[in-house]
């Protein structure tokens, strides 16, 4: 009878590795690996996503996706959720920086900044929506504090629709950003903070540098989490104008393509197009950022 | 050490163990319904003796319905209903919210259940590959209307579970308020019942609600009407490169959606609409009118304060004869892998003929032939207005109009070109009303001659 002890010691070890690895990687080819090498065979094909017969047309997806500029334009709406990112990742190290000093209910504020993360995004579309209606929230809030000038209709006016959207993502995600950022800032020792107090430094200097050159691999880090996110805005739009007057995003129109066009062929290649297109800005960034460095 | 290594044997045989035991419960989760299905059939042979054809079907079966609302209540009175003729039968249900996507999803396994609804956005050249035929349509056809839309090959696949008919609800006293005495017929009349409700009332002349995206589809159920002509939807605009071209029935149809969004005459702001509260509104006198269909008409009603205010219009239209087309809601089927096909088929046609929910809860009429119109439309009775079933496609260009859409992205029963139009008539976008039917057009003829070609 086959008994473990048999083994050497050594070949008892490969094989519990072996084992161990065996669930986490079934897990992760099942739900992460085998989606995309489908969704990359999907994208050679006409498939319409229910249909028993596929036909490959090769590369005609590509083709259609790169001639036709309409499947890029959206990119532009993409551009508002980056600027957005700098402000938000701005705030969020502005509070994270604050919070890390002594400050009178430290803790309720720390749960007040992360709390927007732990929503549902469905939910948070919907409170946007009630804030931006015309005397919803935002309205009330501007008459209260006496700047009824400044009402408008937040997600009529092509203008503002897009500020207005990635404000919302602004608030959902800066939590996020912000307990990152106070958890690098929360490693830095004590110490540093005591000898600089007695070198007479004040709060600014300390943050210039002792703060910032301490937690620059995070900030980077967020840069390319934030950037690649602003590239896949999906969420906030889809259910608060499902991509209407001028809110339309890449995954938007992707989604459309699959669901209501019924071409999932062609929305896999511009999932497949786009998956490229993080990944370039990825690389990108990292080339950039470590010569700098 | 020869401890450990008999912990880790351990360890490892638990790990293995744990990870069977999981895969094992999974399976038995998902074969359960399979083999109770089977288990039922035969344990119910020893039951008395059957005495005609409706005893001897048995089984379990599952229908999936969209009806979230009344799965608990009125189908549970059906299927008690339903087993006082098949005692043999276990009827279960499912109600899926969204019906259409998750539907989709589950119809790429085996796993759908036994009776449910066709969904509209399978390419009804695929209906063979998913549900049983339920019969030539030379036969059915002496039953029931609208079954050309899910027939392949002259074999039906679904029984439309009620049959609409689409034009415009609207609320009499504000029609009142308005001074507008007679119903509006053309489009030139209907735009001045809208401005002058407009000018002499506080309500909504016409509740767009587009944020709400799928109530804008409704607009393309009118078409028939526009043209007045059964044949157009399905025949007529196949073979036509100039869809939405000038004094064509597309162009015309949303000239009147663009027309009143230009003038002000709909809600102040689409982007923030509400579908739930708009029916309340149209109920209780806040909006004048809504492109609808007559599933529609029984929801509203329910909310208002004084029900007989609430009317049926045709949509306005400037040919020479008002025609409503009747139009299928979903089709009910059977799945090709459901196990009790034969009592599948029974609910089929007993939901149908003899539950009455086409009239009762499906609001619209029974696609049982020579049945009675409802109460509503008995003011039509002897005017110039007819109802009548859009006229089906030719032979062998059935799923034509679906597939020609599709290809061209146009979306004729998605949301996306009324939004635009909507968009640019009240100034969010430069293009202006011709520009946009321009570009349909172009989109119409190209994807035409891809499909027409193959």
């Amino acid at each position: 009878m086959f008994k473990l002890s048999d083994m050497s010691y050594k070949n008892q070890r490969i094989l519990i590795i072996l084992l161990f690895s065996l669930v986490p990687i079934v897990l992760l080819f099942t739900f992460a690996y085998l989606p995309v090498i489908k969704m990359f065979q999907y994208s050679f094909t006409n498939w319409n996503g229910l249909s028993k017969t596929m036909e490959y047309v090769g590369f005609d997806n590509y083709k259609t996706i790169f001639t036709k500029p309409e499947y890029f334009a959206v990119f532009k709406v993409s551009l508002y959720y980056f600027f957005a990112t700098f402000v938000q990742m701005g705030l969020a190290l502005y509070f994270a920086t604050i919070l890390s000093f002594n400050v009178r209910m430290k803790n309720l504020f720390k749960g007040i900044l992360f709390f927007p993360t732990l929503l549902n995004g469905v939910a948070i579309g919907f409170i946007f929506l009630f804030f931006f209606k015309p005397d919803g929230t935002l309205d009330t809030i501007l008459q209260m504090i006496g700047l009824e000038s400044l009402q408008q209709k937040w997600l009529l006016n092509p203008k503002l629709i897009n500020i207005s959207l990635a404000g919302a993502s602004l608030w959902r995600y800066m939590g996020m950003n912000f307990i990152i950022f106070l958890g690098a800032i929360s490693s830095i020792g004590k110490d540093i903070y005591e000898a600089s107090d007695i070198d007479g430094a004040n709060r600014w200097h300390q943050f210039r540098h002792i703060i910032l050159p301490s937690i620059r691999r995070i900030l980077q880090l967020n840069l390319i989490l934030a950037v690649s996110g602003a590239i896949g805005v999906f969420e906030i739009p889809y259910v608060m104008t499902g991509g209407s007057n001028g809110s339309g995003t890449f995954v938007i129109q992707t989604v459309d393509l699959a669901f209501k066009y019924s071409k999932l062929g062609l929305a896999s290649a511009m999932a497949v197009v786009l998956l490229g297109i993080v990944l370039i800005v990825t690389v990108l960034q990292r080339v950039l950022i470590k010569e700098e460095a | 050490m020869n401890k450990s290594k008999t912990a880790m044997g351990l360890m490892t045989l638990t790990l293995m163990a744990s990870l069977f035991a999981g895969c094992s419960s999974n399976n038995n989760a998902n074969n359960e319904p399979a083999a109770t299905t089977g288990n039922a059939g035969t344990s119910t042979e020893a039951t008395t003796a059957p005495t005609d054809a409706a005893k001897d079907i048995k089984g379990d079966i599952t229908v999936i319905t969209q009806r979230t609302d009344i799965v608990d209540t009125v189908f549970k009175d059906y299927a008690a209903k339903f087993n006082e003729k098949y005692p043999d039968v276990k009827v279960n249900f499912e109600a899926l919210a969204t019906y259409e996507d998750q539907i989709k999803i589950r119809m790429s396994t085996k796993d759908y259940g036994d009776v449910l609804l066709l969904p509209t956005s399978v390419a009804i050249k695929d209906l063979p590959d998913f549900f049983e035929p339920l019969g030539k349509i030379s036969d059915l056809e002496q039953q029931y209307t609208g079954l050309e839309e899910r027939t392949v090959d002259g074999i039906s696949y679904g029984i439309p579970i009620t049959v609409n008919f689409s034009g415009v609800i609207y609320n009499k006293q504000v029609f009142k308020d308005a001074g507008i005495t007679e119903v509006p017929r053309t489009i030139d009349q209907f735009m001045a019942a809208l401005q002058s409700i407009k000018d002499k009332t506080k309500a909504v002349p016409l509740y767009t609600n587009y944020a709400a995206g799928w109530t804008l589809t409704q607009w393309e159920a009118d078409l028939a009407t526009v043209a007045g002509d059964r044949d157009y939807v399905n025949i007529g605009q196949v073979a036509s490169d100039d869809n939405f071209v000038k004094g064509q029935p597309h162009y015309d149809l949303y000239k009147v959606l663009f027309d009143a969004a230009q003038k002000g005459l709909i809600e102040e702001d689409p982007t923030t609409t509400d579908w739930e509260s708009s029916k309340a509104d149209l109920a209780n006198g806040k909006i004048g009118t809504m492109m609808l269909g007559s599933w529609a008409i029984g929801q509203i009603k329910g909310l208002a304060t004084n029900p007989d205010d609430i009317g049926f219009m045709p949509f306005p239209t400037n040919a020479s004869k008002i025609l409503v087309p009747l139009s299928d809601d979903y089709n009910l089927g059977v799945s090709i892998h459901s196990k009790n096909k034969e009592a599948a088929r029974a609910w089929v046609d007993w939901f149908i003929n003899e539950s009455g929910y086409p009239t009762t809860e499906g609001g619209g009429m029974s696609p049982v032939k020579g049945a009675e119109l409802p109460e509503i439309l008995k003011q039509f009775d002897g005017t110039d207005v007819t109802f009548d079933t859009l006229a089906p496609a030719k032979a062998g260009e059935e799923g034509w109009v679906d597939a020609i859409d599709k290809e061209a992205e146009i979306g004729l029963w998605q949301p996306d070109f009324k939004k635009v139009i909507i968009e640019a008539a009240i100034g969010n976008r430069k293009e202006s009303y011709d520009d946009i039917m321009r570009d349909l057009n172009d989109k119409w003829k190209a994807a035409r001659a891809k499909i027409t070609a193959q």
